[in-house]
């Protein structure tokens, strides 16, 4: 069995909430591993590391993402996982074998390609039916799961079109239907959405989610799209200059970002970067004016020392704003209002901290029909110490 | 939700759209006037060969308009060496036009696809094929045969037909590769076509347009050429050549009827290619 060793391998890649270490729970079976992958493109001293040194492991029936932006790898990645790159290093293993030179069409995975890659000289018919013909099954036999595919997406009917007489949408569900009739043990998705307008994009988000539900296969899906993937993974990674940021389910990377890079693509972010005054135990007490209060705890692990610094991040909609000082363990920081906007359920204020720090406040419209603050006011800031979080510099 | 995709099929579907206004300028008569000019350049000797092949000739030679007869047309076959020269000629271009579209087709394929080694030492040769002047080609094609001792004939005028048409092809078809995006072939690939399977399934239907304006160029380069053929022919005796040997003592009006024939064939052909070429293309590039 394979044990979570690569995880070992990348500090920062823990995931909060699962066990810090050691083998992965028998239950889940790992579908793709890739251990120690590296992807150099040219040669010599210009070479580039597309990807560096990345260890993976995505386990059996889960949707994972490959989060990151345009050039951190995570295509790269993929196409070595389809086959259409060969790795500089390391090895890819597809239910424990290494494929590394094995030709895509010998690959048990299927890809969805971002600009679909539809066959234009066939029909939606014999695009859906191209994996079967390659294995020789029966006639009848492709007729009926070609018939299901396309009842899978919602397609019915339009078997005799070409996919130039589609549209995006529905070329899109081709590309889907022409992969998954194969039956992969994964299906790699890469930006399928992305040519799509936003409206028909959140429901193809939806629809390939449930689709995901219904086949069970492994999907790999690579996005630059943030909200994308949180809303469709199960788990995901977010990649940054051809390494790995951090691994986890989308409540872990937005609650936990253990990095400056991951809390800043993800979500809305406070990053700051302050002086720290003291420790106590673990906890970090950072450097504030009289009356203030700036703690964070579990500091001692990213190498705080009073006297260092430290980065740090507290979610806009964890802070709350008050006349007093919030008091007790809460940390409490002083601050004025620079901007208000009314956003519907929520506002947003920006803050500015005696430091000259800028912040972002988000403050739920649930029952006051009134702002907390107007423009100019002076407010306390307060959160629970359990949201700040220290991330790793970059 | 299918409202949704509905409305974005109308959207996309650029027939429905308006099509964007051209402001044509007019500009006087100079420029039409000069199209014609250059129309009518071009057209003339065409035309006057269609017009002697109709002509009541009774003399050597065809060149006064003697009034309207259809005898060269049911009397077409009467010279032997002519009609002999016409099918050598119609052989020959067949058999160039298979092996050069195909050798050209690989070519194409090879040099739009994949970053080959000595591409660029290629594609000069390629173009040095097609810029070199004939003369130059076919003298020295010549001494390549008489060094290497090859019999001149037949299969002589079809090899050195095939190498100054091979470029044509591996040009157009080079030119259908680059516009193809590499991902419809990874796409083959990924559902389990080998390489063979993707080449023939997927790449040769898609460059289709190509390879057929390939074959159609070797087609017209082939049957119709002199200045290498003549060098190289031997004692065989294609069309053009009979046709320039029987210049000397005047052509007969056959030969008219058949340029005529031959001309026909190759607009009728050239337009078939149009329309289908441009269909296919429509198809293949969607929308």
């Amino acid at each position: 069995m394979i044990t979570s060793a690569p995880e070992q391998a990348n500090p920062v890649g823990h995931s909060a909430g699962g066990p810090p270490a050691g083998p992965t729970p028998p239950e889940t079976a790992t579908a793709i591993e890739l251990v120690r992958i590296t992807k150099r493109f040219g040669t010599g001293s210009r070479a580039v590391a597309a990807v560096d040194d990345v260890n993976l492991v995505i386990r059996e029936g889960e949707f994972f993402s490959l989060l990151g932006p345009s050039g951190c790898g995570k295509t790269t990645t993929l196409r070595m996982i389809g086959g259409f790159e060969q790795p500089t290093g390391g090895e890819i293993l597809l239910h424990g074998k290494d494929v590394v030179g094995t030709p895509p069409n010998k690959r048990d995975v299927n890809m969805v390609f971002q600009s679909y890659a539809l066959f234009p000289h066939m029909s939606v018919f014999e695009n859906v039916a191209f994996g079967l013909r390659r294995k020789a099954v029966a006639g009848s036999e492709v007729k009926r799961r070609v018939g299901e595919m396309l009842e899978l997406v919602q397609l019915q009917g339009k078997d005799r079109r070409r996919p130039s007489q589609l549209s995006g949408g529905q070329q899109q569900r081709v590309a889907l239907a022409r992969a998954l009739i194969n039956r992969p043990r994964a299906l790699l998705l890469d930006e399928p959405l992305a040519a799509l307008d936003l409206k028909l994009r959140q429901t193809m988000q939806i629809e390939l989610k449930s689709i995901q539900r219904e086949v069970g296969i492994t999907f790999v899906f690579v996005t630059h799209d943030q909200n994308e993937a949180l809303t469709m993974s199960d788990r995901l990674v977010v990649m940054n200059e051809g390494h790995i940021e951090q691994v986890g389910s989308p409540r872990e990377m937005y609650e936990r970002p253990r990095t400056r890079f991951v809390a800043g693509f993800i979500g809305t972010s406070n990053l700051m970067t302050r002086s720290i005054a003291s420790m106590d135990g673990t906890t970090a007490i950072l450097e504030c004016g009289a009356g203030e209060r700036f703690v964070v705890r579990d500091a001692a692990a990213l190498g705080a020392v009073p006297g260092g610094k430290i980065d740090v991040t507290v979610r806009p909609e964890k802070i709350t704003l008050g006349t007093e000082p919030a008091g007790g363990e809460m940390c409490s920081l002083r601050a004025t209002v620079t901007n208000v906007v009314y956003m519907g359920a929520w506002t947003q204020y920006a803050v500015r901290l005696a430091d000259g720090a800028e912040l972002t406040v988000f403050i739920q419209n649930a029952t006051n029909s009134e702002d907390a603050a107007e423009r100019g006011a002076e407010v306390w800031l307060g959160w629970d110490p359990a949201h700040s979080l220290a991330v790793a510099p970059q | 939700m299918s409202t949704t995709i509905e409305a974005s099929s109308t959207a996309t579907s650029g027939a429905v759209a308006p099509p964007p206004t051209v402001h044509k300028v007019r500009r006087g008569w100079l420029l039409p006037t000069w199209g014609w000019i250059v129309i009518v350049w071009l057209a003339s000797p065409v035309i006057v060969m269609i017009v002697f092949g109709f002509n009541n000739t009774s003399g050597k030679f065809n060149i006064q308009w003697q009034g309207f007869t259809l005898t060269w047309y049911r009397n077409l076959f009467v010279i032997p060496q002519l009609t002999d020269s016409l099918i050598t000629s119609i052989e020959i271009s067949v058999i160039v036009t298979i092996i050069a579209t195909a050798l050209g087709t690989l070519m194409g394929f090879a040099l739009g696809r994949y970053r080959i080694r000595g591409a660029g030492s290629i594609n000069l040769v390629m173009f040095a094929n097609i810029a070199a002047p004939e003369v130059a080609l076919g003298a020295a094609l010549l001494s390549l045969f008489l060094t290497i001792g090859f019999p001149l004939g037949f299969w002589s005028i079809v090899i050195v037909q095939v190498m100054f048409s091979i470029a044509y092809v591996a040009v157009t078809v080079r030119a259908r590769m680059a516009g193809l995006a590499p991902s419809v072939e990874e796409a083959a690939r990924d559902l389990g076509a080998g390489p063979i399977v993707t080449f023939f399934r997927v790449t040769i239907p898609m460059i289709t347009p190509g390879i057929m304006a390939g074959a159609l160029l070797t087609f017209a380069l082939s049957i119709d050429d002199y200045i290498i053929t003549s060098f190289n022919a031997g004692s065989t005796v294609t069309f053009p050549l009979w046709v320039f040997g029987a210049a000397r003592t005047g052509v007969p009006p056959q030969v008219n009827v058949m340029g005529t024939l031959i001309f026909a064939f190759g607009v009728v052909l050239a337009a078939i290619g149009f329309v289908t070429g441009r269909r296919k293309k429509r198809q293949l590039d969607g929308e």
